[in-house]
């Protein structure tokens, strides 16, 4: 089920400007991939080439090759929409639809996509809250507005919504950055869970949890502003923060740069 | 005795016998009262306005004067402005009670149920029965006609507006809206005159009024809604977009949902406006003492070409029916707008 990502070549434009540039990755399935690096060096803008978000931004577009095992995203007569139905994604703020309840929350990309089926929905939501680890902070009020509750528990209810569709990727964009410690603490946890199920990409500003959280570790950065950004080198978490090969990933990792 | 409190040690909380309270006030006001009925009896000054403008100009003086001396500059300018802000409020709410109140004392002289359920068919001139059933029916038929054609309409624009248009074309769109707005309403009748009623031969009806009162609800429908569904935030897009949604239905299913509370309010408004139209009515679906339940067909009153036609009349029963006729418009209005207000705050219930 989960499926390993081959990006060769990628470069992503904001109108004529370059956002990054050259990036060639390999994202292997079942792992935690977190990319870390300076603001603005296009962690964010390579994370939504790999779902085809970057191309909803007006003027924005995207050259290169992203695939998905064997599949090339950008190929000719690929549908986006059918793209980001298989790669789920979690934002840096909880975004909940403010119109619909935690429920609706969840069912949202089932039912949007056509399935009407109450039991289904019903075991769907379920599986996906309790694999978000929030079943047994709402299950009382399900019915209940999403956007009432706490930023953590949103984050989470965010989560469940992403992967009920049951995708083969997960990404998430600074998903912890909101957020109080303890609810760190649980979407960390989580990841590990949701990782046995799915490929996981996560862009984070927080060190520690890059070391935490995953298996492999990608540095992005850029030679100057106005530059696009570069994907420095991409290892093992233990190789990148204990012996990285790039002068420059040890200055950014020890805190001499960035 | 006690020990001093904290408070009285705070430089300008405590010393509270140096503050001007409310009674000392009420006998400044008292006073200045009574001098300036004095002053009117004994000088040429005199006139109920002037007495009361007087009144006001003197308090604000000596009420400024006398806390200046007792207060210090800071609470005397507290109380100057204060006063002058509940003056503006005044100044504002005066009109518009007494326009509501007079309307209803006059209006409940001749509002009773023998005047909501006949209209003036077979009455001579002297006659002072009949009622306004049919331009209740006129009034109700136009403008929920115009409201199923303007909103749906209006709302397709505001999407094309903000959702799909590029370039010039949605220039040319905004620019269009843009100008409908400042179309003054007999223009709006006079063009549907010249096109339907005259130029396809289709003559006065409901439905041409309904078109007249389209051209006016429809650029207040546009920009309402347009301004809402650009208050949805992107990331809710976004959000739905990585859910796998095409965009139209994530504008169905998404941003309409989340902007329908202002879409409501907005649209509403445009309808309270044009229910009070009268000039455009006079040339789309003029007048008859006859009820026409037809929407489609044939002459139509409707309540503000009611009132312009009483008025016209002038005799007292005529000028009873207009007023009785300007309160049901009142309250029309009125639950219309309570009721959008109501919808609205339900909507914004069940997102908190
Ligand atoms: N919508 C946009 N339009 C134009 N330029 C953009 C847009 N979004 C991002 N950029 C530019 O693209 C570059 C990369 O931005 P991106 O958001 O990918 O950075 P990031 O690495 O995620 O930064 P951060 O860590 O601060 O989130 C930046 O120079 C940014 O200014
Ligand atoms: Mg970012």
């Amino acid at each position: 089920m989960s499926k390993r990502i081959v990006a060769e070549d990628v470069n992503a434009f904001y109108g004529s400007f370059r956002a990054i540039a050259g990036v060639s990755l390999t994202i292997e399935p079942n792992t935690v991939t977190a990319l870390i690096g300076p603001s603005g060096c296009g962690k964010s803008t390579f994370l939504r080439t790999i779902n085809r978000l970057h191309e909803v931004i007006p003027g924005a577009r995207v050259e290169g090759k992203v695939m998905l095992d064997s599949e090339d995203l950008y190929g000719a007569g690929v549908d986006a929409v059918a793209v980001r139905r298989t790669i789920g994604m979690v934002f840096q703020r909880p975004n909940p639809f403010p119109t619909m309840s935690i429920y609706d929350n969840v069912a949202a990309g089932l039912r949007l996509n056509g399935i009407k089926n109450s039991k289904v929905l019903d075991e769907a939501v379920e599986r996906s809250l309790r694999g978000a680890n929030l079943w047994n902070e709402v299950k009382e009020r399900l019915a209940k507005p999403g956007a009432g509750l706490s930023g953590g528990q949103q984050q989470r209810l965010c989560i469940a919504r992403a992967i009920a569709v049951e995708p083969q990727v997960l990404l998430m964009d600074e998903p912890c950055s909101a957020l109080d410690p303890i609810s760190t603490l649980a979407i960390e946890d989580l990841m590990t869970d949701l990782k046995q199920r799915y490929t996981i990409v996560i862009v984070t500003h927080n060190m520690q949890q890059a070391a935490r959280v995953s298996d492999r570790t990608g540095f992005f950065s850029l030679e100057a502003t106005g530059e696009p950004g570069r994907l420095i080198e991409i290892d093992t978490t233990e190789k990148i923060f204990s012996n990285p090969s790039e002068k420059r990933t040890e200055d950014y990792i020890t805190g001499r740069f960035g | 005795m006690s020990a001093p409190s904290l408070l009285d040690q705070l430089p300008g909380l405590g010393d509270q016998a140096r503050r001007l309270h409310a009674p000392v006030r009420l006998a400044l006001l008292a006073l200045t009262v009574l001098v300036s009925l004095l002053l009117f009896a004994s000088t040429p000054l005199q006139g109920r306005v002037d007495f009361v403008v007087f009144v006001v100009i003197a308090f604000a003086l000596v009420q400024t004067g006398v806390s200046f001396a007792l207060e210090g500059r800071r609470h005397a300018l507290d109380r100057l402005v204060s006063l002058l802000v509940h003056l503006a409020l005044l100044a504002a709410v005066v009109p518009l009670v007494s326009v509501l109140s007079y309307t209803v004392y006059k209006g409940l002289k001749k509002l009773d149920g023998q005047f909501l359920t006949h209209n003036l068919t077979g009455l001579g001139p002297l006659d002072t029965n009949g009622g306004e059933y049919h331009a209740i029916i006129g009034t109700l038929e136009q403008v929920l006609m115009a409201t199923a054609i303007a909103v749906p309409l209006g709302l397709l624009v505001a999407i094309y507006i903000t959702e799909y248009g590029k370039g010039w074309l949605a220039a040319a769109v905004r620019f269009v809206i843009d100008v409908m707005t400042g179309i003054p309403s007999i223009v709006a009748g006079l063009f549907v005159f010249a096109f339907w009623v005259i130029g396809l031969h289709r003559g006065y009806s409901g439905l041409a009024a309904a078109f007249s009162l389209t051209i006016l609800m429809l650029p207040v429908v546009v920009r309402s809604s347009e301004e809402m569904i650009k208050l949805v935030p992107a990331e809710l897009r976004e959000a739905s977009y990585a859910l796998g949604l095409p965009k139209w239905k994530t504008i169905l299913r998404i941003v309409l949902p989340t902007a329908s509370a202002g879409i409501t309010t907005g649209t509403m408004l445009a309808v309270a406006r044009v229910t009070g139209e009268t000039a455009p009515l006079l040339l789309t679906s003029f007048i008859t003492p006859a009820t026409n339940t037809s929407p489609i067909a044939g002459k139509q009153t409707a309540i503000p070409t009611f009132i312009f036609s009483q008025i016209g009349l002038g005799r007292p029963a005529n000028y009873d029916r207009a007023w009785a006729a300007a309160l049901t418009l009142i309250i029309i209005v009125l639950v219309l707008y309570i009721s959008a207000r109501l919808l609205t705050r339900r909507n914004t219930l069940t997102r908190r």
